[in-house]
């Protein structure tokens, strides 16, 4: 079984093999990912940890196809998908993965519903009647029912970002990428925001995979990924 | 297709000051490139009415040799020379008018052909005197190739028709000589007399044409001018003006006469018409190109302040055609809105222009602005628009299009 690739795995909905980033320019070139192999399960919550600069940021978007690999390959539900064109790595984005980032990242002139609703009207496939109870749901679940019409910057720090968890819930990703979502919160909303990532992860059968500094998140996840210098720690 | 349009339009809204300027821009621009060129357009039609309506839309003579060197000089100010290999010629009068008129009229494009007998001589009133350009003509045949009818102001043309001795004055003449219809003047020529009755006053407006031109019956004029034969040229007028330089040298071709179209006799006045049409075209237009420089400018910044939007709308998936559509569909929402109000804004223009008196006398008479309500103006100024604003709005979408996504995130994470 030399040959068996980690998608042949059932339930892997991630994957990736002797990943490899380098970021910068000639002699400021760096490798930021260092032969990087992972392998994510539906259903499931990993947290990937590690200090400062070690890589965390740049495995996501690359992981999320936000970001493209130098070398390596990555699966998406058992498909290669690096080397996949720039179009082909958006359809994937819209489909199959919701990012959320340490800053909200809402579109200001719109309404929280209407923000929701945008990678919906991207991938066309819902009436638009269906769209705004689609989103108006997932504001619901995310505690934000009644103020769905509010301009995106009428809200606070806390609310917003639970719009933007709504936001890339917004067309069922398999795959929910989240970036330190709790890096801007405080103690009380930041428990907010995990509990509802947890919550879906086992309803949805999503795979989460979070980047953060904070142990307590940590803990509330499955697997805890730590990361060293572009680098998963081998465990002993 | 329509989210991109949203959210075009919401980016927009968020800068409306800015963006009010170029709209603003944009509808001044277009206001006055339809009001300019109603109004230089509707001068220069006019003016091309007139000629036509005076002087037809050829003129047919006949060719002499230089070998006679009988420089005749021709008063109407019409005759000129035309340089030839062989040598110098000169245009005279129609010895065989019938037979070139006939031939003439075998051209499917002529309307009209009359023949003139001219001559020149002096009007004689109360001792004053006024040297005069006499135009024999055949009333039916002239009211074919001319717009006489529509240039009696004073008086019918049925009583010249009825009256032998009858004869159309100018406006300009009558009112110098003071004289009215039914009056008697004295016309003298070629050492003759004849006393004529005054059967109707016309007003072309032209200068030149009024100060010296009357109208009299063909027999008459050739009696007084001694002419018994022959033309002093044809005037012939066309179904399709625009043919005429075509007509007329098939027509050399089959006369061997000289054919002289409007377009070159009248080449001077209408090159100003047009340098004048160009230039006010050219002038507004930079009012467009202006707006659109501040089209782009607005652009540029909402590209710049939108980069992390731009960001997360392409992470959701969102591909770089649609964050360039986005920021076209702004440049198109702007030049559409802009181009409508444009649009009224000259059509109104326009209408109180055409209502605004103006007394002009001298190449056309008119006592109101001169429009032309073409909608190839509308449409010009909406091409300029659309041209200007899209290639403004063309470079900011595309550099936010060429936005990389991981970039700005990665620039935004402390
Ligand atoms: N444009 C760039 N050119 C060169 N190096 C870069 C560039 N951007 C980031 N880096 C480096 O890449 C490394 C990894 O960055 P990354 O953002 O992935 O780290 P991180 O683990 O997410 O850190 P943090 O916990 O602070 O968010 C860092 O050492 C950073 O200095
Ligand atoms: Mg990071």
């Amino acid at each position: 079984m030399a040959d068996s690739t980690p998608s042949s795995f059932p339930g892997v909905t991630l994957a990736c093999e002797k990943l490899e980033r380098f970021l910068g320019e000639g002699e400021n070139r760096i490798q930021i990912l260092r032969q990087v192999n992972l392998e994510l399960r539906s259903g499931c919550i990993y947290a990937v940890t590690g200090p400062s600069g070690c890589g965390k940021s740049t495995l996501l978007y690359t992981l999320g196809l936000l970001d493209r690999e130098d070398a390596g390959e990555i699966w998406i539900n058992g498909t290669k998908v690096s080397g996949a064109t720039d179009g082909e790595r958006t359809i994937i984005r819209n489909r199959n993965i919701g990012f959320v980032f340490q800053f909200h990242f809402l579109l200001p002139e719109f309404s929280a519903l209407e923000n929701v609703m945008l990678p919906m009207m991207k991938l066309g496939e819902l009436t638009h009647e269906a769209m705004q109870i689609r989103a108006n749901k997932l504001l619901d679940e995310v505690g934000l029912g009644e103020k769905s019409s509010r301009l995106a910057n009428q809200r606070s720090g806390g609310e917003q970002q639970r719009v933007a968890i709504a936001r890339a819930l917004a067309n069922q990703p398999d795959i929910l990428l989240a970036d330190e979502p709790t890096g801007n919160l405080d103690q009380n909303n930041s428990t907010v925001v995990i509990d509802l990532l947890c919550r879906m992860a086992r309803e949805q059968d999503q795979t989460i995979l979070v980047v953060t500094h904070n142990p307590a998140i940590a803990d509330a996840c499955d697997y805890t990924l730590p990361m060293l210098d572009g680098q998963f720690v081998p465990r002993d | 297709m329509s989210s991109n349009f949203t959210i075009g339009v919401r980016f927009l809204l968020a800068k409306r000051k800015s963006m009010l300027m170029s709209l603003a821009g944009i509808t001044f621009g277009v206001g006055f490139f339809i009001v300019t060129q109603a109004q230089t357009s509707g001068f220069e039609g006019f003016f091309v009415k007139t000629i036509l309506g005076t002087n037809g839309a050829l003129r047919v003579r006949e060719r002499i040799q230089d070998t006679l060197r009988s420089m005749s000089v021709d008063e109407s100010g019409e005759g000129f020379q035309i340089s030839h290999k062989e040598g110098k010629r000169y245009v005279g009068d129609v010895a065989q008018p019938e037979l070139v008129a006939d031939a003439i009229r075998q051209f499917g494009n002529v309307a009209g052909v009359s023949r003139v007998v001219t001559g020149s001589g002096q009007l004689v009133l109360r001792g004053q005197t006024r040297p005069v350009q006499a135009y024999g003509i055949l009333l039916d045949d002239h009211l074919g190739v001319s717009d006489l009818s529509e240039q009696i102001v004073f008086g019918e043309l049925s009583d010249f028709r009825r009256t032998a001795n009858g004869v159309l004055l100018s406006r300009y003449l009558a009112e110098r000589l003071d004289v009215g219809l039914g009056e008697k003047i004295v016309f003298r020529a070629a050492g003759k007399a004849r006393k004529l009755t005054v059967s109707a006053i016309y007003e072309t407006g032209v200068r030149d044409i009024d100060k010296v031109r009357l109208f009299i019956h063909l027999r008459t004029a050739r009696s007084i001018l001694g002419k018994p034969f022959g033309a002093s040229f044809l005037q012939v007028s066309l179904f399709d003006n625009d043919r005429a330089p075509h007509d007329a040298r098939r027509m050399i071709e089959v006369t061997s006469h000289h054919v002289s179209e409007w377009q070159r006799r009248e080449k001077v006045w209408l090159d100003v018409f047009k340098i004048l049409r160009l230039s006010s075209a050219i002038t507004v237009s930079v009012i467009i190109l202006i707006s659109g420089l501040g089209m782009f400018s607005v652009l540029a910044i909402i590209v710049m302040e939108k980069t992390r939007e731009i960001a997360i709308l392409r992470s959701m998936g969102y591909q770089r055609g649609d964050i360039s559509k986005i920021f076209l569909w702004q440049g198109f929402v702007i030049t559409l809105s802009g181009t409508l109000a444009g649009w009224i804004f000259g059509f109104l223009m326009t209408l109180g222009l055409a209502n605004l008196p103006i007394r002009i006398r001298g190449i056309f008479s008119t006592d109101r602005f001169v429009v032309n309500w073409s909608l190839s103006h509308y449409l010009t100024a909406a091409l300029i628009a659309f041209v200007v604003v899209m290639l403004a709005s063309y470079f900011p979408a595309r550099r936010a299009a060429r936005l990389e996504p991981a970039d700005v995130i990665r620039g935004t994470s402390a």
